[in-house]
């Protein structure tokens, strides 16, 4: 798969999400945040946007911690999005 | 692309959609043999069903006494008398069964001390015909979706069904006498096109709620099933009834829950006036949705709004203790710092009502084979859950009953087909010759539009639309410029135009098919909500109001009637409310009030 195959694969996984929540701000952070992101920590969104929105959404919402330092450092700029 | 490159699989049944209703299916099809395929534009448990925490109901009688009778009675009147009372019924007294099954399944309910299954309240279940408030709904934590689908997608791959994921079912297939014989589907991963041949199609797609700029759903609820259907010659049943939430985030959509104002959250107009005190000066702010809904509409058409397009109103909680708000309000500050970007604490929150759930949809009948305009089984065609209209929500659904007529019509939906089978009424006949034409000449004007207009601006035009003039408080002037608009819209969407044209991962090409789907959606809610002359349910206009005549601006002499829209020729017609149950007596209409 070639870099825009990966990256709207990735699209269609952060946009089609069983809650809305889930869609607006992972969307945002898609087209805002991601393409700045090192390889580590967009291998690590990756794996994020893989995880079901009901696990996903207590890390978010600061309910839960990860135990992944570069996790952490997502979930920090993740935590920051803001869509409006 | 030519016609050859459509390659054929064959099967017993394909299910389009793995939410509650496609799950539920499917087990029934899989556990007694049937080559089963089910194909999603998303993994199974990332379907919509996941989004719903509240319950399902069933009248256990776990907590005190219940009867599927009063549940029935409770369904009938939230429907406005618009559900047929057939298929009502047969919901209430199956839902013990379903319930109890899905536990056995491995649903992690909530339990009493006994280890049954705990009931809560839930607005409009009632004891004895109305009487007092029943413990009906049952849940999962605050988790009930999302538990249910997993218990369902083990079931389902215990039992060897073939699950298609990331695919999207563009069309159905339908032969010369109108028999249904499976759709055409494309794989995101590879961009191919592929027939899905056979003997049963079951729709359980979901709803459409993303036809309204403001919505509680999820973006994948773009109504495929419906915008497939309608292309395919099906009438839609009842698209003008529509269920709001008063108070979802302005803009976003995001769902901010009625307990904000059970703990003393009041929604203010522009002038900082507790408007609900002129609405409903006994209940306020916890008047029920409707009645809040229309109040915030008026304050907002009355220039009363707030913000610099004076087009939402406040949410207040401001004056609540912040740990209150921590403690019993958990997530609500974190998704108005995200999503309207206030601290609650600090601020206000800006709301709109905002759409939530689908009532009409794909005409079925109890059984959940989907049915033409004179009643008669469309052969080889099923549906269920929300892209289905049973109908078991008439004009407004009952909190809890969506869940439950996932699992009660998912099954009789499958069982149908397995009895349609053995008897003969159903199997396995030729493909048209031309049966993928209209697909590859969608796609292939997809492929070649130049010049065209942006998926992104007609949606969102599109939406516009929906929430302007037809949204939870309609205007008679208002729904027939409605009319014109979406038809310009429509004109557009013929014409829309992606600058990607690659086969793999092509998502603009995905959107794009999905506003195909969206628009037809939208024709069908606006021209049936025009059309309806009275005041229904959620369907409410400010030219029907409230008369001793017709309470609640009613009118059934007229209007106790089912909507048909046809896409050919953008058209009407009318059916009769089956309003004779399978055992019971009658229902007997009469005015709604709570
Ligand atoms: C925020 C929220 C809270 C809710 N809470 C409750 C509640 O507490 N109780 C209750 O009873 N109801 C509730 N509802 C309503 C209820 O959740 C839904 O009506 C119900 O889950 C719909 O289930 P479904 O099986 O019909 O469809 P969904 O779960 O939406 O699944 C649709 C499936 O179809 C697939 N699909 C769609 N189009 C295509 C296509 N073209 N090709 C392939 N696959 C396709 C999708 O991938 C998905 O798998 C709530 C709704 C919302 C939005």
């Amino acid at each position: 798969m070639d870099d825009r195959e990966k990256l709207n694969r990735l699209r269609w996984r952060c946009t089609r999400r069983a809650m809305l929540e889930m869609d607006l701000l992972l969307g945002e952070f898609l087209e805002r945040v991601y393409p700045t992101l090192d390889a580590a920590q967009a291998d690590a969104f990756v794996t994020m946007a893989d995880m079901e929105d009901l696990e996903l959404w207590p890390l978010v919402n600061g309910q839960r911690e990860p135990d992944d330092a570069v996790q952490a450092e997502v979930l920090a700029l993740l935590r920051n999005v803001r869509v409006k | 692309m030519s016609k050859q490159s459509v390659a054929v699989r064959k099967f017993d049944a394909v299910i389009v959609g793995a939410g509650g209703s496609g799950l539920r299916a499917a087990i029934q099809l899989s556990e007694a043999g049937l080559k089963t395929a089910v194909l999603s534009k998303v993994f199974p448990t990332r379907s919509h069903t996941v989004a719903a925490q509240g319950g399902v109901s069933a009248s256990l009688g776990n907590s005190e006494e219940d009867h599927w009778h009063w549940h029935m009675y409770d369904t009938v009147k939230g429907s406005d008398w618009l559900g047929d009372q057939d298929a009502i019924e047969y919901m209430c007294r199956k839902a013990p069964e379903v319930v109890v099954e899905l536990e056995h399944f491995g649903m992690p309910f909530d339990r009493t001390d006994e280890g049954k299954i705990y009931q809560r309240p839930f607005g409009g279940h009632m004891s004895n015909f109305g009487e007092k408030p029943v413990r009906r709904a049952c849940a999962a934590a605050d988790r009930t979706g999302h538990a249910m689908l997993h218990a369902l997608y083990q079931r389902n791959v215990r039992a060897n069904t073939q699950f298609f994921v990331e695919w999207m079912a563009l069309d159905l297939i339908r032969d010369e006498s109108g028999q249904v014989l499976g759709v055409i589907a494309l794989e995101m991963e590879t961009g191919e096109v592929v027939a899905f041949h056979s003997k049963a199609t079951v729709f359980a797609t979901g709803g459409a709620g993303r036809i309204y700029y403001s919505s509680t759903n999820a973006f994948i609820n773009t109504g495929d099933g419906l915008g497939m259907a309608a292309r395919a010659g099906i009438a839609l049943e009842d698209m003008e009834f529509w269920q709001f939430h008063p108070t979802g985030v302005a803009g976003a959509g995001v769902l901010i829950t009625e307990g904000v104002r059970g703990e003393g959250g009041i929604l203010r107009n522009s002038t900082n006036e507790r408007f609900m005190e002129r609405y409903a000066p006994n209940a306020k702010d916890l008047a029920s949705r409707d009645v809040v809904s229309r109040a915030m509409v008026t304050e907002i058409n009355e220039g009363r709004g707030c913000g610099p397009n004076k087009d939402f109103v406040l949410l207040d909680i401001t004056h609540l203790d912040p740990a209150t708000i921590m403690k019993r309000l958990p997530g609500i500050r974190e998704i108005s710092i995200q999503f309207a970007g206030i601290d609650p604490i600090k601020a206000p929150i800006p709301v709109v009502p905002t759409c939530h759930y689908q009532m009409g949809g794909v005409p079925t009948n109890y059984k959940g084979q989907v049915v033409g305009d004179d009643g008669a089984p469309v052969r080889g065609f099923y549906a269920a859950g929300e892209v289905a209209c049973a109908s078991v929500h008439g004009a407004n659904r009952l909190g809890t009953n969506s869940l439950l007529d996932l699992l009660v019509f998912g099954k009789a939906s499958g069982d149908t087909v397995i009895d349609d089978l053995r008897s003969g009424e159903i199997g396995l006949r030729d493909l048209p010759a031309d049966f993928a034409d209209r697909t590859l000449a969608r796609l292939n004007r997809l492929n070649t539009q130049t010049g065209g207009a942006s998926v992104n601006e007609c949606r969102l035009e599109l939406q516009r639309t929906m929430q302007k003039h037809c949204g939870v408080f309609r205007f008679k002037d208002m729904l027939v410029e409605g009319v014109a608009k979406i038809i310009e819209v429509e004109k557009a969407v013929a014409h829309t135009e992606i600058k990607d044209k690659s086969q793999v991962w092509n998502t603009a090409r995905v959107e794009a098919l999905e506003l195909d789907n969206l628009v037809e959606v939208a024709k069908a809610t606006m021209v049936s909500a025009e059309a309806r002359k009275e005041s229904r349910g959620a369907h409410v206009r400010d030219d029907a109001p409230d008369t001793p005549a017709n309470p609640n601006g009613r009118d059934d002499a007229n209007w106790h009637k089912h909507t048909l829209w046809h896409r050919e020729g953008n058209r009407l017609s009318y059916k009769p409310v089956i309003m004779k149950p399978l055992s019971v007596e009658t229902i007997a209409l009469k005015t709604r009030s709570y």
